[in-house]
């Protein structure tokens, strides 16, 4: 049977009665302690969504706090260097904090003081989402907590300093891998004994299904930007555009298309494939990975025979996740959106790439978009159109590069 | 026909006593000792409760996680978890025991492959974290189909209305999460608040079965001792993490602890 996107009902709100996409992928698969804080927390949503003052002030915040519109440019240079594809690039790394998990952290902080919370908790991997739920934390006057995994706070030094100065207090998780995946559990975990008190923000379209649904909403904005700012352009969604995002858990894409998903346009997904010398990997998408329950959800996730969760590598802290929001799942099967995977090797040498030739230096995350742009581009037609979303900026990678490249530029 | 869990609560009842219903993972500390231990703990405890390891759970405390972590190095699988308890009760027949654990074990294993071995083990219920009702719905009816019992979760959260519709699907046991807690948490709610949430939940449906878990350890049992039935879990989990950090012998250093909660109740 194959899946088929309903015309004329938003992505998020594309699940059944069981908040399950296509019958398959997401739900609720929680404690029952969590029954009650997640149906609160839906309904508060429910209501706020539809409701003009709120829709207001988060316009209001994206405009005054994140900084909207982030800019649209042509990258002259790349597109010139490859010969081929005109590409583009969405700097959503220009939004206040450096990429676009301050879209969700935004609203989260909106919402819990809506709820009538004092204390915000959140997981991170590359801890930009963590940098942003703090920052937010502190301009809403809301105590914050970030769990961390204890390999990536070694690796992802600056957004973990900025965390601090935010005030924010790092948990260092140290079970399993010590990466994103033990971070979410042990913050939902955090969540069961004190979600009374607490409101929890989930850092990408994973978990249970309102913090996918939360997720998407608040990071629609890139895409509200971008559609206008494509129209300014060329007048119209150009023949076979192609738009191209890397996917950890599946938030940055998720924004980045959501407007596009009832248009023509091409929408590319690029998971993490891990060093190239590697059997491991953070692409379960492109690795044809059977449906698994984790965090919350039923979604395409590595995993062994029995059902335990796999180990991933990526260079990108941020990809470095065994599950896909249930999302991408729908839009693979239902054949809206495409996927593929590039390496370690390939993010770095992309990354280079795009430093030197133009005024932006993405970070490891979206250069996994960008390899697979500079993979693509000189075999189409100058007329067609790559826009790449660069949701983050290399500083914070900065360690990893001089390291695995001798020297760092931005 | 009275299920075996049933039973064991009928046995306590004529005691007047609660049922004590012990938590450890299969595998742990190795899938022999494992054996021992039920065998060592079913001398004391009416029902035993068995977790099958999970990964990456989401509601587990760090003297479970640590179990876990323990019986999945030692390569624990499903079948071996089937093999501890077919063993088990080839010796203890009448002992009811209890499967608890993560649903992607159970949706990997396949719903009915994973039943199957369950009826073929002598499995007598199961407990999933996971699935909540009323997603545990068709899964529960399958069990009922089988007579292996589900167990619903009820907690301090759960509405009243809701307790009602779980109580009305539920089968011979439910399970109230005495506080807002993973497993293994200290007590952080007095013990007769948690009695005053029990006995409403009982009002409910006087005859059903209501066990009390998290944060129960020898300290804490004997407060609350006019439950049909507790649950002590993570301090047996520590007891054999500390028995293996002091090199002793962590099925001994059980039945101690479990005769010492047992003397705590009768
Ligand atoms: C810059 C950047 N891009 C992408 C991601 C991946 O997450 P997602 O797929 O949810 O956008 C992260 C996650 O930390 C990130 O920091």
């Amino acid at each position: 049977m194959s899946l088929k996107i309903k015309r004329n009902i938003p992505l998020i709100d594309q699940h059944d009665k069981n908040f399950m996409y296509g019958g398959k992928f997401g739900g609720n698969f929680i404690p029952e302690t969590l029954k009650k804080p997640i149906d609160d927390l839906t309904k508060l949503f429910t209501k706020l969504r539809k409701d003009k003052k709120f829709l207001n002030e988060r316009d209001y915040h994206f405009k005054n706090y994140v900084g909207a519109p982030t800019p649209f440019i042509k990258l002259e240079n790349l597109t010139d260097h490859l010969g081929g594809a005109q590409i583009y690039a969405k700097v959503v790394s220009e939004a206040n904090g450096g990429a676009h998990k301050i879209y969700n952290a935004t609203v989260h902080c909106l919402i819990a003081k809506k709820a009538g919370k004092k204390y915000i908790v959140g997981d991170t991997g590359a801890g930009y989402a963590g940098k942003m739920l703090s920052m937010a934390a502190k301009k809403f006057d809301l105590k914050c907590k970030i769990f961390m995994g204890a390999k990536d706070i070694k690796r992802q030094r600056p957004n973990v300093e900025a965390m601090k100065k935010n005030g924010a207090k790092i948990v260092p998780v140290t079970t399993g891998s010590q990466t994103l995946v033990d971070a979410v559990s042990e913050c939902m975990r955090y969540w069961v004994s004190n979600c009374d008190t607490t409101h929890m923000c989930v850092g990408s379209t994973v978990g249970p299904n309102i913090f996918i649904k939360i997720c998407a909403w608040s990071t629609a904005q890139i895409s509200r930007e971008l559609i206008k700012q494509v129209y300014e352009e060329f007048g119209r969604v150009p023949n076979k555009l192609k738009l191209i995002n890397c996917v950890g858990g599946g938030s940055s894409a998720a924004g980045f298309w959501n407007e596009f998903i009832n248009t023509k346009a091409q929408l590319i997904g690029v998971e993490a494939g891990g060093p190239n010398n590697s059997t491991l990997h953070a692409a379960p998408l492109t690795n044809g990975s059977k449906i698994g329950i984790l965090h919350g959800a039923a979604q395409y996730v590595i995993q062994d025979k029995e059902g335990q969760i796999g180990s991933t590598e990526s260079i990108s802290a941020g990809l470095d996740y065994p599950g896909i929001s249930p999302l991408h799942c729908f839009l693979k099967d239902t054949k809206r959106a495409r996927y593929t995977s590039a390496s370690d090797e390939e993010a770095l040498e992309a990354y280079q790439l795009v430093s030197k030739l133009e005024n932006i230096s993405p970070s490891l995350e979206p250069s996994h978009a960008f390899a697979e742009a500079i993979k693509l581009a000189p075999k189409l037609n100058s007329s067609e159109v790559i826009v790449v979303n660069s949701c983050g900026d290399s500083l914070k990678d900065k360690d990893i590069i001089k390291q695995k490249l001798g020297s760092y530029i931005r | 026909m009275k299920s075996k869990i049933t039973l064991a609560f009928d046995i306590c009842k004529k005691e007047k006593r609660p049922a004590l219903i012990t938590y450890t993972v299969a595998g742990d500390n190795t899938k022999n000792n494992s054996l021992k231990i039920l065998n060592e703990l079913s001398k004391h405890a009416d029902i035993l409760e068995l977790g099958f390891a999970h990964n990456t759970p989401i509601a587990d405390g760090g003297q479970i996680q640590g179990s876990s972590h323990r019986a999945l190095k030692n390569g624990i699988k499903l079948k071996d978890v089937f093999q501890i308890v077919k063993k088990f009760k080839k010796i203890n027949p009448h002992k009811p025991i209890i499967l608890m654990g993560y649903f992607n074990l159970i949706f990997q294993n396949g719903e009915n492959n994973f039943l199957k071995s369950c009826k073929s083990s002598g499995v007598d219920g199961l407990i999933i974290v996971d699935l909540p009702y009323p997603e545990n719905k068709k899964f529960a009816n399958k069990c009922k189909r089988k007579s292996i019992n589900f167990i619903q979760l009820l907690s301090p959260t759960t509405s009243k209305d809701r307790m009602k519709k779980i109580i009305k699907d539920s089968h011979d046991m439910i399970y109230y999460i005495s506080m807002l807690s993973t497993t293994g948490g200290k007590l952080k709610v007095s013990p007769k608040k948690i009695l005053h949430n029990y006995n409403a939940i009982k009002r409910i449906n006087p005859k059903k079965n209501l066990v009390i878990g998290f944060g129960i350890t020898d300290k804490t049992i004997s407060s609350l001792k006019s439950a049909n039935g507790l649950v002590v879990g993570s301090m047996l989990c520590k007891t054999i993490t500390e028995s293996l950090k002091m090199r002793q012998n962590p099925v001994t250093k059980l039945g101690k602890v479990v005769y010492n909660l047992k003397s705590k109740i009768i």
